[in-house]
């Protein structure tokens, strides 16, 4: 489903900040895996979810999403085969906007934006059933700003946003980490809920380690922008923090680097 | 002090009110909307005068007049779009560069810095010696339903599907990308439509006064922000729907006139008005990042006496 081959990308080359984010990273997701993305700062994971949502040109190497060549493909272009959740609330809705608004041009992606009216009655029905699998009590606030969410709730939306048409490829960019811990894990529920109901193939990145042996049938450790790690199916289930902690070691030859992944 | 002298000028102050409010609400799209500050407003308020009064002259009927200087002015947000999208400068900056070719531009459509016409020759809309008759002529009518007008169909384009993706754009570029949005295309759209506004607010000016002139748009954008402030300080707590916001803008850009008049009328040197306008617009720009300063300040203490 997503082939991502040979891709390098550095920052500021030529100056003194100059950062390799991605070398040589190659990756293929089968259709309908679910893979969790741990590794330390600057490991390059949230710039291979960019690379391949297409926020900025890669370098060198492909991507290829469906069998489709997107390495040239500008952002909004791909965005018909991608749903991204960020992890800054704030990203990944309008918050001047209402929540039905916001759902309205969410169901419009990948899609001709013309004269017809910008959203439904009929839409309106749809999305009142379909926030009420988020058990926030949104489906009462259809005309709400999203401003006035919370992040959690923020960030559930988005999830409903980045699923309503169904996406070839789910891109989860740590977006539970900015939120407390009881509603990161209603959050992390959601997630699981919809990408089952819809089998999505889906890249998670995630800090916590527990989180990332819990959810999906694969995990990679990214280590100096490429994968260092891939384990899947049985081993996986059986994989502990240990485990995963002296495979980074063995991998980078140094200690793991995120204290944040090893608080919590 | 002559009190009935005011109540003459009224009627005058109403008419420019509505016609710089169709203005207003252009400088609101893009700095509401697109949150973008567009400063070619400023050469667009004489472009769209200048190309109506020369079609005018060269024989066009009044209503094919009006629709070339509203393409005019999309022209000229299509040149300052393109200067922030392919080119990738500051929508400031771009606005800047397209604002001073426009002198150049202006120049050239008029001939000469200054144009006038005169209603004895051509059929015009609107002129300021019907200002205070009691007939379909008079200007401050026609602003009125030209206003209206405006406001109804772009209550109705910023409901559509298009409409919406504008509004994605200013509120969240990073999230209209991501649901699909061309953001550049949206940027320029936004820009041609405000543009295309006030070159039409610029050409029922230049009816109204009776000339176009190549300095008449200086300031345009400080006069419309002051509408747009003006209307939200007003009536921000009570109109929430978009096509009440709008008409905000255009009660304030009369307010804004009412205000200049009696400036006039108090004997002060209206020279001077560009200096107030600017201050007070600057006051209320900088009243949200001041109330911000102050409350982020209080939520401090606030956590600090907890700790």
């Amino acid at each position: 489903m997503l082939e991502i081959k040979g891709v390098c990308k550095t920052f500021n080359a030529g100056t003194v900040n100059e950062k390799r984010a991605l070398n040589h990273l190659t990756l293929t997701l089968n259709d309908g895996d679910f893979v969790t993305v741990i590794g330390g700062n600057g490991a390059g994971k949230s710039t291979m979810l960019n690379a391949v949502a297409g926020v900025f040109p890669v370098d060198e190497g492909t991507i290829t999403i469906d069998g489709v060549d997107v390495t040239r493909l500008p952002e909004h272009k791909r965005a018909s085969y991608i749903g991204r959740v960020f992890q800054d609330p704030m990203m990944g809705t309008a918050a001047t906007m209402q929540i039905e608004e916001n759902l309205a041009l969410a169901a419009r992606r990948g899609k001709r934006r013309g004269l017809r009216v910008g959203i439904t009655g009929k839409e309106r029905a749809e999305y009142r059933e379909l926030l009420k699998i988020l058990d926030l009590g949104l489906e009462d606030r259809l005309t709400s700003k999203v401003g006035l969410l919370s992040g959690g709730q923020r960030q559930a939306l988005t999830l409903l946003m980045a699923s309503l048409v169904r996406p070839k490829l789910l891109l989860l960019d740590e977006h539970t980490a900015a939120l407390d811990p009881k509603t990161a894990a209603k959050v992390l529920d959601t997630t699981e809920k919809i990408v089952h109901r819809d089998n999505l193939t889906t890249l998670m990145i995630t800090h916590n380690m527990k989180d990332a042996i819990a959810h999906g049938n694969r995990l990679v450790m990214m280590y100096d922008g490429h994968i260092v790690l891939d384990i899947a199916g049985e081993e996986k289930k059986r994989l502990t923090v240990e485990d995963l902690l002296e495979q980074f070691t063995k991998a980078s030859g140094e200690e793991f680097s995120s204290d944040r992944a090893l608080l919590s | 002090m002559d009190i009935t002298a005011l109540f003459n000028m009224m009627p005058g102050a109403a008419a420019q009110g509505l016609i710089w409010g169709i203005m207003a609400i252009g400088v609101y799209l893009t700095y509401k909307i697109l949150d973008v500050a567009d400063l070619t407003v400023d050469g667009t308020m004489c472009t769209g005068g200048a190309v109506f009064i020369m079609l005018t002259m060269a024989g066009v009927p009044m209503p094919l007049a009006l629709l070339g200087s509203f393409l005019a002015g999309m022209l000229a947000g299509l040149a300052t779009g393109f200067f922030h999208t392919v080119c990738g400068i500051p929508a400031i900056l771009a606005g800047i560069l397209t604002q001073l070719a426009l002198y150049s531009v202006n120049l050239r459509i008029m001939g000469q810095a200054n144009q006038p016409i005169s209603f004895r020759n051509y059929d015009l809309l609107v002129s300021s010696r019907n200002v205070k008759s009691l007939s379909l002529e008079n200007p401050i009518l026609i602003g009125v339903i030209f206003a209206a007008v405006i406001i109804a169909l772009l209550y109705w384009f910023f409901g559509t599907e298009l409409g919406c993706s504008l509004r994605a754009t200013g509120a969240n570029a990073n999230m209209a990308r991501a649901q699909g949005i061309n953001t550049n295309v949206a940027k320029v759209l936004g820009l041609m439509l405000s543009n295309g506004l006030v070159a039409l607010s610029s050409a029922l000016l230049a009816q109204y006064q009776g000339f176009a002139d190549v300095n008449m748009g200086r300031g345009a954008i400080v006069i419309g922000l002051a509408a747009v402030i003006i209307g939200e300080v007003l009536f921000s707590k009570i109109f929430h729907n978009f096509a009440l916001l709008l008409l905000s803008v255009v009660i304030g850009s009369v307010l804004y006139y009412v205000v200049y008049n009696v400036v006039i009328w108090l004997g002060l040197n209206t020279d001077d008005m560009k200096l107030i306008t600017a201050l007070i617009v600057a006051l209320f720009l900088s009243i949200p990042y001041w109330k911000g300063k102050y409350f982020s300040k209080s939520a401090k203490k606030g956590a600090a006496s907890h700790a």
